[in-house]
């Protein structure tokens, strides 16, 4: 039965959104557990640059510095920037391509689970006598010998989370595949769907690297392995190599998806199609390819040999083409358009000149031997975090921004939205631009602290300086949420009113079901070619009938808790002779969960004719 | 564009941005001081990608800050619809194939530096300067095999010609980098690292003959305390050098300097030898060789070398350096042990 017009309590409510199984409503999961692991994240990046605001600081303890930091990157690539993207993905990619939901709903909320719970898992290693402290990376001989439990609760929660995003790759991938309306091929399909797709597949093949890497790890640290031991006949370089093989992918599944959201953006607000869609797409899937490619210019100081070095240097360089081509395919889409300078369209017109540069830093650093001074450098942390920062959390606001009246029907304060987005660049710009000097004059990354009178003082007080600015931005982001929550104005389909894809062609929020009738797709911009030929309403591409929905479940969240569970239980293996029976007692509450949802037959419910009819009047979640 | 344009452009822009550049960091320190060849080489590759690279930003700057001025969407024109435009084949021919160009201007060199800096075939002649390095928590070991000397912390080389490094890891992997005079190399447990590095003698004057070294691999707590400092001399200082640490013997000629030695050898000799011939086995070498401790830069690689930092290193390792392997190994020392054992450290003369 439709829940459209159930009245539910708060009860309610937090059980409907445990248990739904709606892309639109796991999408406001992603986006609040990411929201707040990128608020936790952003916090530790406060201390990291009040701790190097000025030389010699003990504002933390030298080993809390190095849990910090190591928690900073995790929390923000693994917990924030990727669940704030498979938010927006959740959102849209269905909407756009015409479909009512994903390929696998129920699996879609599994990935949701084991991503809050493997996030929830990592987090506890604070209270539970230390973070990981290792960095990001954790290598291996410093993983290995790190004591306490913080590396345990980095390789386990990273590999629960990791099960959650290899699940959703393969439900976008499936998704996109199978399930476009009629008249969407490939090559008329939104950017970001097409986007979307690469990356799913990206993840479909690099996590699994992480997944052994991790698993080597654990068996090293918790089972008596020796994989990482090179008195046993192990070796560390391994570590770096499986890490990498997947760390390289996973940047670009960072920032293809954050490319995807600005080539909506752009083209809407500047009333012009995307410039060289073709090209844009054979970039995309190009990149994607060469990203599998290059993932030992991460190890040039490692000590590889010059072949290994030069090869990988060289296909490095090969990636800056096509990103090079999607640049000047977004500058001549703006070309000869009517720009309007609307929130998302001000990051989107940000991002430009903020990628290059990180991206021309990243050139810089393929030239292996000069990447001999910058590895591990400062150097480095400023191409980074402009490319991350600047690519991908500004995609992440710019995007959030732009879809919110769809996901919540009611649009964010634009002049507040613009605050941020000021404060925000002002930041950003005054933290990580002086950086690139830092690592050139010497200051090796990863430091606690510096010493006086080596040239670094003024450069770092500088950089601490903008983290402040990014600090009020986000503050300001999150007194317009509050306040578009409390009081917002409802508003229409096509809120921006420039929308040219299918998701502007419904009501916002959508119905439950999306599409009362499949639509029916003439061209790229299907919306847009509509909205041209004087339609307001796309043309359905069938009659209209009952509609098949999946049901909620439960099974997930039991799913995830179970592998939680046991992934406490193998953590405290050698320390408690509970340990194993915990992790066991995990492990069957995960399989029985997992044969309940095999066993029992859920053929849905049906939403039926006769209700459709009246719907469009209701339009409410 | 025209060849010959864009080869001036590119040079013009070289030696605007090699001017700019220059003006940064300490000459004991910094990458943009290049004090020998290799990290002239670097710089210079450096120098090239930047001003490639600013060659592109330029052209994308320009093409973007025209579009968003002429095109923003002016009153009036609320109800315009522009021209809807597809692409343009030829365009995307421009802009792909000359990124290709220009990388390749910047793979060639990259490619010969790469083999040229890797080259370690001169390692083997007899009159080589080869120091093996053995990176630990939180110290650097530097052997010297040819001149048959282990030293720490302080590492001394003669200017103007190659000296090769093996470097390796004791414990987890650490990263050895001298920034002003060449790009690191990481210290791994289980294998050697081989490089060359040149320290040129007319830099090295600016510098005051002291370059800094840091380690670049995160390590642990005190992995950005794990300074090492270079010395460069001239070839002859540099046999002089070697051949007096072997036979310097302790100077001890104070009776606070004498109990400071019956102290040292309760204890400390167990880990720290006082001589540069020390024929232990690298797993006993558990603590920097003490010989010429007196004429070192740092108190365990840090603090400013004098009696009143060795008295706080000794008093209470763990405030100085968070994780150190000396913490926790002896009892807690009197003052006036710190003061004698201070006075014998000061004693350890070069020659």
């Amino acid at each position: 039965m439709s829940t459209l017009s159930q009245k539910k309590g708060v009860g309610g409510t937090i059980w409907d959104f445990m248990t739904t199984v709606d892309h639109k409503k796991i999408a406001i999961l992603y986006l609040i557990a990411g929201g707040i692991f990128f608020l936790v994240g952003g916090v530790e990046a406060l201390f990291i640059r009040i701790q190097l605001a000025i030389p010699s600081n003990d504002f933390v303890s030298a080993g809390t510095y190095n849990e910090i930091l190591t928690m900073h990157g995790t929390t923000m690539i693994f917990l924030a920037a990727m669940p704030l993207l498979f938010a927006m993905m959740n959102a849209v990619v269905p909407l756009q391509i015409g479909a009512r939901d994903v390929a696998f709903p129920f699996l879609n909320l599994l990935g949701f689970w084991l991503f809050a719970f493997g996030g929830l898992f990592l987090n506890l290693s604070w209270f539970l006598g230390g973070a990981p402290d290792a960095g990001w990376t954790s290598y291996a001989s410093l993983s290995i010998a790190s004591p306490g439990h913080g590396i345990d609760f980095y390789a386990i929660g990273l590999q629960i989370s990791g099960a959650g995003t290899l699940i959703s790759g393969i439900n976008f991938l499936v998704t996109i595949i199978n399930m476009r309306a009629p008249g969407m091929t490939y090559m008329r399909m939104p950017l970001f769907t097409w986007t979307t797709f690469v990356a799913s597949a990206l993840i479909l093949f690099a996590f699994p690297a992480l997944t052994v890497g991790l698993f080597l790890m654990i068996f090293d640290r918790l089972f008596g392995g020796n994989f990482f031991d090179a008195t046993m006949g192990g070796n560390t370089i391994i570590w770096e190599h499986l890490f990498w093989i997947f760390g390289h992918p996973e940047v670009y599944i960072l920032i293809l998806p954050a490319f995807g959201v600005f080539s909506e953006i752009l083209p809407t607000f500047s009333r012009k199609r995307l410039f060289g869609y073709s090209s844009m797409v054979f970039a995309t899937v190009l990149i994607g390819f060469l990203g599998f490619m290059v993932w030992a210019h991460h190890m040039f100081t490692t000590g590889l040999g010059p072949i290994a070095n030069a090869i990988f240097a060289v296909a490095t360089m090969a990636i800056a083409v096509p990103t090079g081509i999607k640049i000047f395919n977004w500058l001549f889409t703006l070309w000869g358009g009517s720009i309007e300078f609307t929130s998302p369209m001000l990051y989107a017109v940000a991002f430009i000149p903020s990628f290059v540069i990180g991206g021309v830093t990243g050139v810089m650093a393929a030239v292996a031997p000069a990447d001999y001074q910058f590895q591990d450098s400062y150097f480095i942390v400023a191409h980074f975090h402009y490319v991350i920062v600047g690519g991908v959390v500004y995609a992440i606001l710019a995007g959030v921004t732009y879809w919110w009246p769809k996901m919540f029907g009611k649009m964010l304060d634009e002049k507040l939205s613009k605050a941020t987005f000021w404060l925000f660049l002002i930041g950003f710009h005054l933290t990580f631009f002086i950086q690139h000097f830092l690592g050139l004059m010497g200051m090796p990354r990863r430091v606690w602290t510096f010493l006086p009178n080596q040239g670094l003082d003024l450069g770092n007080a500088i950089s601490s300086s903008g983290a402040a600015f990014m600090a009020v931005a986000t503050l300001i982001l999150l007194v317009n949420i509050i306040k578009t929550t409390a009081k917002g104005q409802k508003v229409g389909g096509d809120p921006w009113g420039d929308g040219r894809t299918l998701e502007w062609a419904i009501s916002s929020p959508p119905p439950e079901y999306n599409f009362k009738q499949t639509p029916l797709v003439r061209g790229l911009d299907a919306y847009w070619i509509e909205k041209m030929a004087g339609n307001k309403e796309m043309t359905p591409a069938e009659p209209l009938g009952d509609i098949h929905m999946p049901n909620s479940s439960f099974i997930p969240f039991m799913i995830s808790l179970g592998m939680f569970i046991a992934g406490i239980g193998f953590l405290y293996r050698n320390d408690h002779a509970w340990g194993d029976i915990v992790g066991i007692i995990g492990m069957v509450v995960m399989f029985l969960s997992m044969f309940f949802r095999s066993w029992i037959d859920d053929h849905g419910f049906h939403i039926h004719k006769e209700d459709l009819v009246d719907d469009d009047k209701e339009a409410k979640m | 564009m025209k060849k010959w344009r864009l080869n001036f452009r590119v040079l013009s822009l070289f030696t605007l941005l090699a001017f700019v550049l220059s003006a940064c960091g300490k000459p004991f320190l910094s990458t943009l001081k290049p004090a020998g060849e290799v990290a002239e080489e670097q710089y210079s590759l450096m120098l090239l990608s930047t001003a490639i690279m600013v060659l592109v930003i330029i052209v994308v700057t320009i093409i973007f800050i025209f579009v968003i001025l002429r095109f923003r969407r002016r009153k009036g024109e609320e109800n315009v619809i522009p021209k809807q435009v597809e692409g343009s084949r030829k365009l995307e021919i421009i802009w792909t194939v000359i990124p290709i160009l220009l990388l390749i201007i910047l793979t060639v060199p990259t490619v010969i530096s790469t083999f040229k800096l890797a080259d370690v075939k001169g390692m083997k002649d007899k009159d080589a300067v080869v120091v093996n390095v053995r990176a630990n928590l939180y110290w650097w070991e530097f052997e010297y095999p040819n001149q048959k000397i282990i030293t720490s912390q302080d590492l001394v080389v003669p200017t103007d010609k190659k000296v090769y490094f093996n470097i390796k890891a004791s414990d987890v992997k650490h990263s050895f980098w001298i920034p002003s005079v060449g790009g690191k190399l990481d210290a791994n447990t289980e294998n050697d690292n081989k490089f060359w590095l040149v320290f040129d003698s007319k830099k090295s004057k600016e510098a005051n003959g002291v370059f800094y070294g840091k380690c670049a691999e995160l390590c642990g707590p005190s992995h950005s305390l794990m300074d090492f400092k270079v010395r460069a001399v001239s070839s002859d200082e540099f046999d002089t050098w070697a051949k007096d640490l072997k036979k310097a013997k302790p100077d001890v000629e104070t009776a606070s300097a004498k109990a400071g030695q019956e102290v040292f050898n309760e204890s400390c000799i167990g880990c720290h030898a006082v001589d540069v011939k020390d024929n232990r086995p690298e797993q006993a070498r558990q603590a920097p060789n003490l010989a010429g401790f007196s004429e070192r830069e740092r108190v365990a690689g840090v603090l400013p070398h004098n009696k009143e930092n060795i008295k706080k290193w000794l008093k209470d390792p763990e405030k100085v350096k968070p994780g150190n392997k000396m913490s926790g190994t002896y009892p807690d020392l009197t003052d006036e042990q710190v003061n004698e054992l201070a006075d014998y450290l000061m004693s350890l003369k070069e020659k």
